[in-house]
């Protein structure tokens, strides 16, 4: 089940769901992964989202139609269930001090200790289901019940890069220096992004992610 | 080379943009008015993707360190170097030394200065495209110098060129601006709708590369739901919690969390984008992608043939 819909001129948006949930980003990262591996001429690139993938196109070289024409018969023979195995990721994390400001208010919110925030928060792996926001930031879920909490009513004008951040089911870490909604419960040095590596982004879109306590 | 010697607003190094990371929350940037930026490199026979200068929000001065051919065109603003003023849209000979100064004048926000040769800086990420947020390229200021490739042509055969008045976009301060439904269009009630297409948005002074602000009478969503995050292009019209309807551009986040309206079609972004900032307006009409791709095509198209040189028409600066 899915739907096909313009999001403008160049672009199509195919959507799986409105839902979190893996095995929904699943079938945007293999439809993803086989539409790269079998590229059109006029496509731009794809970026898969929680439960839907953007198509980005040119429309001097190909049309509407033709791009949906690709993308559907390719969602027609992807086998959603053969997923490359997941890269996990270790995040070394400093919980609380300096960076981590929230993380009281995230105990007290939720009639936690700070310690069993920092065990629950590091106690599961978590899917990075997508990228946005700034460059390199992970969209990673999905957290224990025990401590979702709502973002910020308004966002901070700064939040420093590496911090560890959580918001509804997700939790992120911000890769640059930037404004920021969500609450903070950490900090991490390793480097998100790096323009000069080679491979410049630590995370890819499903990736599998681990915070370890420092 | 071109020395800067001064700024008074933003002026960046911007080429067609970077592409193939956005899949990793890279936005696209890259020009506020793109048919403006290609037909400056156009004018100087470089490569349509050729990194260039956009100009906005203040005035700029450039020195010459060799003689080299120039073009600026865009909206909102003139052009003079060393005794002669330029319309906008003309190429011309800028000689060793000579000034060449682009100052705010009437309405639009964006200038490209486009040098034969191209601006030649490294790229990051495959782009020479400017994004501060992200650390890539910088804000130009005084003392800053810009290495020039290698004109394609004798410069001789690149000055005097204009594209013809009728080839250019309509600029103007009240534009109607056409637009492709938007994917989450059930998302707000038909009242909605009619207000968007009907009533007139101003584009107010929190507007930037990331995105244009809208004030007018506000839209809001029906549904009681949140939209999961999902990819976004620039054009995407979002409708956040007030109602007021922000304009995504060419700095704008790769993928966004409120509902979107509708999309600005390609062929409309030039003259959107130059709309004036705190003073001018827009209507939206709706229209089909196939409408959309036939005014893109014509737009650009074979452009070059339409290039045509030009009797010399600087006249003196004051």
């Amino acid at each position: 089940m899915y739907t096909l819909k313009p999001l403008g001129d160049s672009a199509l948006l195919v959507t799986f769901g409105n839902e979190m949930e893996p095995r929904i980003n699943q079938r945007v990262l293999a439809l993803a992964s086989l539409l790269d591996s079998m590229p059109l001429t006029g496509i731009i690139e794809t970026v898969p989202a929680y439960a839907s993938l953007l198509v980005h196109y040119n429309p001097l070289i190909i049309t509407h139609e033709q791009t949906a024409d690709w993308v559907r018969k390719h969602i027609e023979s992807v086998n959603f269930l053969v997923a490359r195995k997941p890269r996990t990721v270790e995040v070394p994390t400093y919980y609380g001090g300096t960076h981590g400001t929230d993380i009281e208010d995230v105990a007290a919110s939720q009639g936690l200790s700070y310690s069993e925030v920092i065990r629950i928060h590091s106690g599961r792996e978590y899917l990075v289901y997508m990228m946005g926001f700034t460059p390199g930031f992970p969209y990673m879920g999905k957290l224990d019940d025990a401590i979702i909490v709502p973002r910020l009513g308004a966002p901070r004008a700064l939040v420093k890069s590496g911090t560890v951040a959580i918001a509804g089911a997700q939790t992120g870490i911000y890769p640059l220096d930037s404004p920021g909604g969500w609450r903070l419960i950490g900090w991490t040095p390793l480097r998100l992004f790096d323009s000069s590596n080679e491979i410049p982004f630590l995370f890819a879109p499903g990736d599998m992610v681990r915070f370890v306590p420092i | 080379m071109l020395e800067v010697i001064e700024t008074g607003g933003l002026v960046t190094i911007q080429d067609a943009g970077r592409y193939g990371w956005r899949k990793y929350g890279v936005p696209a940037s890259g020009p506020m008015d793109w048919f403006a930026y290609e037909i400056a490199n156009t004018l100087v026979g470089n490569a349509k993707e050729a990194a260039a200068l956009e100009i906005g929000f203040g005035d700029v001065t450039l020195r010459a360190m060799c003689n080299c051919v120039v073009a600026v065109t865009g909206a909102g603003f003139i052009v003079s170097t060393f005794i002669w003023k330029f319309p906008l849209w003309n190429s011309f000979t800028v000689r060793n030394g000579w000034k060449i100064n682009i100052s705010k004048n009437g309405n639009g926000n964006w200038a490209y200065l486009a040098v034969a040769g191209g601006i030649q800086v490294d790229p990051v990420l495959g782009s020479r495209s400017t994004n501060l947020r992200a650390g890539m390229g910088m804000k130009l200021q005084s003392g800053d110098f810009l290495k020039t490739g290698k004109p394609t042509h004798a410069l001789e055969d690149l000055a005097a060129r204009t594209l013809p008045l009728e080839k250019r976009p309509v600029y103007n301060s009240s534009p109607v601006i056409a637009v492709i439904e938007g994917p989450q269009n059930d998302w707000f009630s038909q009242d909605g709708h009619d207000m968007f297409v009907n009533c007139e948005y101003k584009v107010s002074i929190a507007s930037d590369r990331m995105g244009y602000r809208l004030e007018g009478p506000p839209i809001m969503q029906i549904r009681n739901a949140n939209l999961l995050s999902e990819g976004m292009a620039v054009g995407s019209v979002q409708i956040p919690a007030d109602g007021q309807p922000i304009a995504m551009m060419a700095d704008c986040p790769t993928t966004g969390g409120y509902p979107k309206i509708a999309n600005i079609i390609k062929a409309d972004l030039p003259i959107f984008a130059q709309t004036p900032i705190d003073t001018g307006k827009v209507h939206f009409k709706l229209t089909s992608i196939a409408d959309a791709h036939s005014r893109y095509r014509s737009m650009i198209s074979g452009i070059e043939s339409e290039i045509e040189g030009i009797e010399n028409d600087a006249t003196f600066a004051q």
